[in-house]
């Protein structure tokens, strides 16, 4: 392969991967109430009708107080939880591991339905307090794999030594681990939110008619009448993420966070 | 693996067990005991054992939306893998930092719900925007038509689902691959292609079963794709799971087909653990 037929075909799957958002992008900024692209005129109400009109503005108070408070539980469970399996390890470690990272690994709609089914049974179906805590547990998986991939680059020598310096635990923990997994913990909580922000089966059935989320309010626009504010949250949407992630490669290293071997660096 | 076993971590596990227990384990069990349950007009269900929910699956309507849903996801994987291989492949020998910048948008495009996913492929697709018409502009077409929804439309949404998660899972593979044994078999007098087929592609198995099958899990999950740019006949399983429970207020059945499909991921996830260990096996 040269060097121009591997640099025309990422760029081939890059213009796939950007064309529909880049229509999006053009159809959000239309000034009549339609998507049409070419846009006709140019104009940013949309993105200030998002904030002004009630339905919308609604659904974004409520995605963000769920992303930050699902975030947050998220990494409330799974940051002991990472840090019990590193020091045990063994069979029941992995096999915790593997209980904290199923609800993400199944198929949406199931963990979805099981949530749905169990709201109904404890009383809370419908509200936003459900939402928040299914995200939760369906997103630790996210702040789980970061911080056991940050502690795997801890050095047990170095808390060998703070415990032979008669370091407790909770001192060990305070000043020797959690300053090293510090960005491992972050990046899980963005990706929580990220993710949160976005999801929509579980949102829909576990609270869909009481506590609306941007997605849901989306998808019932796509049924029920198209408007551009629909662009424009999309646009919101991918823009935070970039923002997000651009923020972790550039105080991370991603394609290490990614897997890659730090030595392979050209 | 790590020596150290002291008592005192044990209250560290409690809350994060307490919460998964609580809040994941108990709502599958409740999920499992409501599939034998039976629905109730106008309300939710009520205790019973029966195996209606199961004996719905013998019907033909069922037996076409299960061929509908696998052909469709076994489809989006084959065409995700063929592309996301060569693409982490050439990814993982860019420069790090276009490597970086190319993630960081791998990321982004994976972390967009199905929602936005779907509108923003109907948007393509359409008449009023998108290549309905550009292919008018161009004079491809004598009049701008819509392109969706329909079946290459559901494919393209799908595919455009499938491909970060494939990169992901490939990606760290191939930017592990050692760089010296193509090398070695060009050196040999292999032609880069050869070099590539007999060398670095049986090296990737393992990891290209893995996408082949968290794709396939992945799609054949997807429940809004179908409903945005399919026709009805194109509807998945979880499409069906989705309008059994809310719109059918027929959970129990919701919760069988669930169990099924949550058994058919299950059984595929464990069949690429197998599949990956044997490898493992065979090459030490």
């Amino acid at each position: 392969m040269t060097l121009l037929l591997q640099r025309g075909f990422i760029g081939a799957v890059l213009v796939f991967l950007v064309a529909p958002l880049f229509v999006v992008a053009g159809v959000s900024v239309n000034r009549p109430k339609r998507l049409l692209f070419p846009p006709d005129g140019f104009s940013l109400k949309w993105y200030i009708e998002l904030f002004v009109q009630n339905e919308w503005a609604n659904a974004l108070t409520n995605s963000v107080i769920i992303a930050m408070l699902a975030g947050l539980l998220a990494v409330a469970v799974a940051l002991p939880l990472a840090l019990f399996i590193w020091s045990r390890g063994g069979l029941l470690a992995r096999a915790l591991f593997g209980l904290g990272i199923a609800p993400f690994m199944l198929p949406p709609v199931v963990s979805a339905l099981g949530f749905l089914v169990f709201w109904i049974s404890v009383g809370l179906y419908g509200n936003i307090l459900a939402t928040i805590v299914s995200h939760a547990i369906f997103l630790t998986a996210l702040p789980l794999v970061a911080i056991s991939l940050g502690l795997e680059e801890v050095e047990r020598p170095l808390i060998e030594a703070a415990r032979t310096m008669g370091a407790d635990r909770r001192t060990v923990f305070r000043t020797v681990v959690f300053p090293l997994i510090r960005p491992y913990v972050i990046s899980g909580f963005v990706f929580a939110v990220v993710l949160s922000l976005n999801e929509y089966i579980i949102a829909y059935m576990v609270a869909g008619f009481t506590a609306e989320t941007l997605p849901i309010r989306i998808f019932n626009s796509l049924r029920y009448g198209y408007t551009p504010i629909m662009a424009a949250v999309a646009v919101l949407f991918v823009l935070t993420a970039a923002v997000v992630f651009g923020a972790v490669a550039f105080l991370g290293d991603l394609p290490r966070l990614f897997g890659a071997h730090r030595s392979e660096e050209p | 693996m790590n020596p150290r076993r002291e008592p005192a971590l044990w209250p560290l596990a409690l809350f994060p067990c307490a919460a998964l227990t609580v809040f994941f384990v108990f709502p599958f069990a409740i999920m499992l005991a409501v599939s034998f349950h039976r629905r109730v007009e106008g309300g939710f269900f009520e205790p019973a054992f029966e195996l209606s929910n199961y004996l719905r699956f013998l019907t033909p309507f069922f037996g076409k939306i299960l061929a509908t849903s696998i052909g469709l996801a076994a489809t989006a994987a084959i065409i995700v893998v063929v592309a996301a291989f060569p693409f982490s492949y050439i990814l993982s020998r860019m420069r790090r930092r276009a490597q970086s910048v190319i993630l960081v948008f791998i990321l982004s495009v994976l972390s967009l719900s199905e929602v936005i996913i779907g509108f923003a492929w109907s948007t393509l697709l359409s008449r009023t925007a998108g290549v309905g018409n550009l292919f008018h502009w161009i004079g491809l077409v004598e009049t701008p038509r819509a392109y969706t929804p329909g079946l290459v439309s559901l494919l393209l949404g799908l595919v455009y689902l499938g491909f970060p998660y494939a990169v992901l899972v490939i990606y760290p593979a191939v930017s592990r691959l050692d760089r010296e044994l193509p090398e070695a078999a060009r050196m040999s007098g292999a032609s880069p292609l050869r070099a590539f087929a007999s060398v670095t592609l049986p090296i990737m198995r393992r990891s290209i079963t893995g996408a082949l099958i968290l794709v396939f899990v992945f799609t054949l999950g997807a429940y809004l794709l179908p409903q945005v740019l399919g026709r009805p006949r194109h509807w998945t399983l979880p499409v069906h799971i989705t309008d059994q429970a809310i719109f059918q207020s027929n959970i129990p059945f919701a919760a069988a087909m669930a169990m099924f499909l949550l058994l058919v991921s299950l059984a595929l996830v464990g069949l690429s653990l197998i599949v990956g260990n044997e490898r493992q096996g065979a090459s030490t």
